[in-house]
């Protein structure tokens, strides 16, 4: 290692379900630990690139680089031991309790000899410490409000214990509370334990915030990505969305905040509504 | 004085469910009563103290050879197909994660059928009409698969499987269109999956396909069938190897079936329900494959038992009873699901 190469890229890549083309020559690098954020409006590939770095699409040419070596070329097991995937929709099995679940990330670790070991309860139970749904460990998941299932889930990626762990889109469908509440856990996750972590965002000031490395993508190109200052700018926002806005700064944060302009107004205003 | 509450160790709580351990034990001890029952009843009775004394080789020569020679290979046809179906069932309901895909509605247990239906049309002997239904059963399986895609979403699979049974069924008719009629009573009463006159030659290959694939299921393709449960995706990053896992678990599963097939015909509603009710029984996710093959092999033998003693002068085919159990257990679920608002 030179120091220089980072754990996971990808150079070269073409991305394709059967004939359809998402990505041509496409070229990324994750800084090791990172909170890299992929941002882009739908369709622009940034869930297909996020499925190529977990290995779950092999791109028909080019490669992905998980330590050097082709992630393709390595047992799904070894890679599943370093690299971790939340993924879009998982089902949760009828009657799993949270436990059950949870110990189900320790699954790249077990073989068939050495089912249960004491690392495996410390690891469980400190994945659902962590996540805060100790206290659910009990519970059947399908009974669960969705952003506590969304935690189990995380949990469940925790206690793969891999040094990577990519998240498509790990915020969709929970109200704003519970998206905070889960970004923050990322953010947690990734300053405590040091985890290089991807998340494919679709909402830009949440990106902008919780991101230490921001990759933009517009039709299966990257087409800006550094430090979210430096990549989320209105002409960015323009061209990547084709949204007129304003960037202005967090004032919680500092960092970038996206406000989308205000609707042209035609020439005649609107009258105000009338007060019942 | 205080109580110190001791929190059970994740470890155990997250292993096999007691309740699974129940089930799968309780259906045993059920299948060894109805097979006592089931060897002791018949135009020579014999009483069950007797009946386990001779399976323990110190009963009388006369009840020796009724029960060895007469009544044993039926029994363990029937709890082995049983077992062969559930197992078989499970696997596939747990692929394409839908309770009613089965393999008698995916054209599996059609391909078996068809292929053994050409032989007896043809006039084939009884060998080679197992043979037929082996090689019937896994072309079919092989063919939906292919035809499904490589991605094999449970969808794709189900529908295709469909289509499947579908043609094969049409095929089938036209064959029995062909046949004379002294073949087609032969073919209808196959058709219908009965154990009737079942000796040794049915349940030994049965026997060993069982000896070779469960293995391979429990202990290669158990733990994986589990984890595929959360989709595919969310298995290969736990380090599941799909496309394999799916592949071997397939073909095992079509392999039991298509042996259970070959012994005893293409018995309807066991691999559907079997599985269907040791899941409802243990409350557990996965494919519950022990419990499903205890309860298999409880509901085959005792439909079996049904099947010979109910009707006093004529003996029902198996396959009509479990029909009839599977039929009115899928019209009960779904009345009492829909009540309680679940569908």
């Amino acid at each position: 290692m030179t120091g220089h190469t980072p754990r996971l890229s990808g150079s070269g890549m073409t991305l394709a379900y059967d004939k359809r083309v998402i990505a041509e020559e496409l070229s990324v690098e994750i800084p090791d630990g990172s909170f890299t954020v992929i941002i882009g409006p739908n369709a622009c590939g940034k869930s297909t690139l996020l499925r190529a770095l977990a290995r779950l699409l092999k791109p028909s040419a080019g490669t992905v680089l998980l330590d050097g070596r082709d992630v393709h070329s390595q047992p799904t097991r070894t890679v599943a031991r370093t690299l971790g995937l939340l993924p879009q929709s998982s089902t949760a099995p009828d009657g799993i309790t949270v436990a059950e679940l949870v110990a189900r990330g320790r699954y790249p670790h077990q073989s068939i000899l050495r089912r249960w070991s004491a690392t495996d309860e410390r690891v469980v139970t400190e994945s659902m410490e962590a996540t805060g749904v100790a206290d659910l460990a009990d519970r059947h998941v399908d009974e669960l409000s969705g952003g506590q299932r969304q935690r189990v889930w995380l949990a469940m990626a925790l206690a793969q214990q891999t040094p990577l762990l990519l998240l498509d889109e790990p915020t969709t469908y929970l109200d704003i509370a519970h998206q905070i509440e889960v970004l923050d856990l990322c953010a947690e996750l990734h300053e405590r334990q040091g985890r290089t972590l991807v998340a494919v965002l679709h909402d830009l000031n949440h990106a902008a915030r919780y991101a230490t490395h921001l990759i933009a993508m517009r039709a299966g190109r990257i087409v800006g990505s550094g430090q979210p200052g430096d990549v989320l700018t209105a002409a960015l926002v323009e061209d990547v969305f084709g949204l007129a806005c304003r960037v202005i700064d967090d004032p919680e944060t500092g960092t970038p905040l996206v406000v989308p302009a205000a609707r042209r107004r035609s020439g005649v205003p609107h009258p105000a509504p009338a007060v019942p | 004085m205080t109580t110190v509450a001791v929190e059970p160790s994740i470890g155990s709580r997250v292993g096999v469910r007691p309740r699974a351990v129940v089930v799968g034990v309780a259906a045993l001890i059920a299948t060894v009563v109805v097979a006592v029952l089931s060897l002791g009843t018949g135009e020579f009775p014999i009483a069950p103290a007797d009946v386990v004394k001779t399976l323990f080789g110190q009963g009388t020569p006369a009840h020796a050879f009724i029960i060895n020679e007469l009544r044993l290979p039926r029994l363990i046809t029937a709890v082995l197909v049983g077992a062969a179906l559930a197992a078989g069932g499970a696997v596939f309901q747990s692929l394409v994660r839908n309770p009613l895909g089965s393999p008698d509605m995916l054209g599996v247990t059609n391909g078996a059928s068809t292929a053994a239906l050409a032989v007896v049309i043809l006039g084939g002997s009884s060998t080679q009409l197992s043979v037929a239904a082996v090689a019937g059963g896994l072309a079919a399986t092989v063919l939906i698969q292919l035809i499904a895609g490589r991605a094999l979403h449970g969808f794709r699979f189900i529908l295709v499987g469909i289509g499947m049974a579908a043609i094969l069924t049409g095929v089938s008719s036209y064959l029995l269109t062909r046949g004379v009629q002294m073949e087609n009573a032969r073919a209808l009463l196959w058709l219908t999956g009965s154990l009737d006159g079942r000796d040794w030659s049915n349940a030994i290959p049965m026997a060993l396909a069982l000896a070779v694939v469960l293995p391979v299921l429990l202990l290669a393709c158990g733990p994986g069938l589990r984890i595929l449960e959360m989709g595919d995706d969310a298995a290969s990053a736990l380090g599941v190897p799909v496309p394999l896992l799916r592949n071997g678990a397939l073909l095992s599963a079509a392999l039991l079936v298509s042996f259970a097939a070959a012994s005893a015909g293409p018995v309807q509603f066991v691999a559907l329900i079997a599985p269907h009710l040791a899941k409802r029984l243990t409350g557990a996710p996965g494919p519950n494959l022990l419990p499903s093959i205890a309860v298999g092999a409880l509901l085959l033998t005792g439909a079996d038992y049904l099947a010979q003693h109910t009707l006093s002068d004529n003996v029902l085919p198996v396959g009509v009873v479990t029909g009839l159990i599977g039929g009115g257990y899928l019209v009960w679920l779904l009345t009492t699901e829909r009540r309680a608002g679940r569908i």
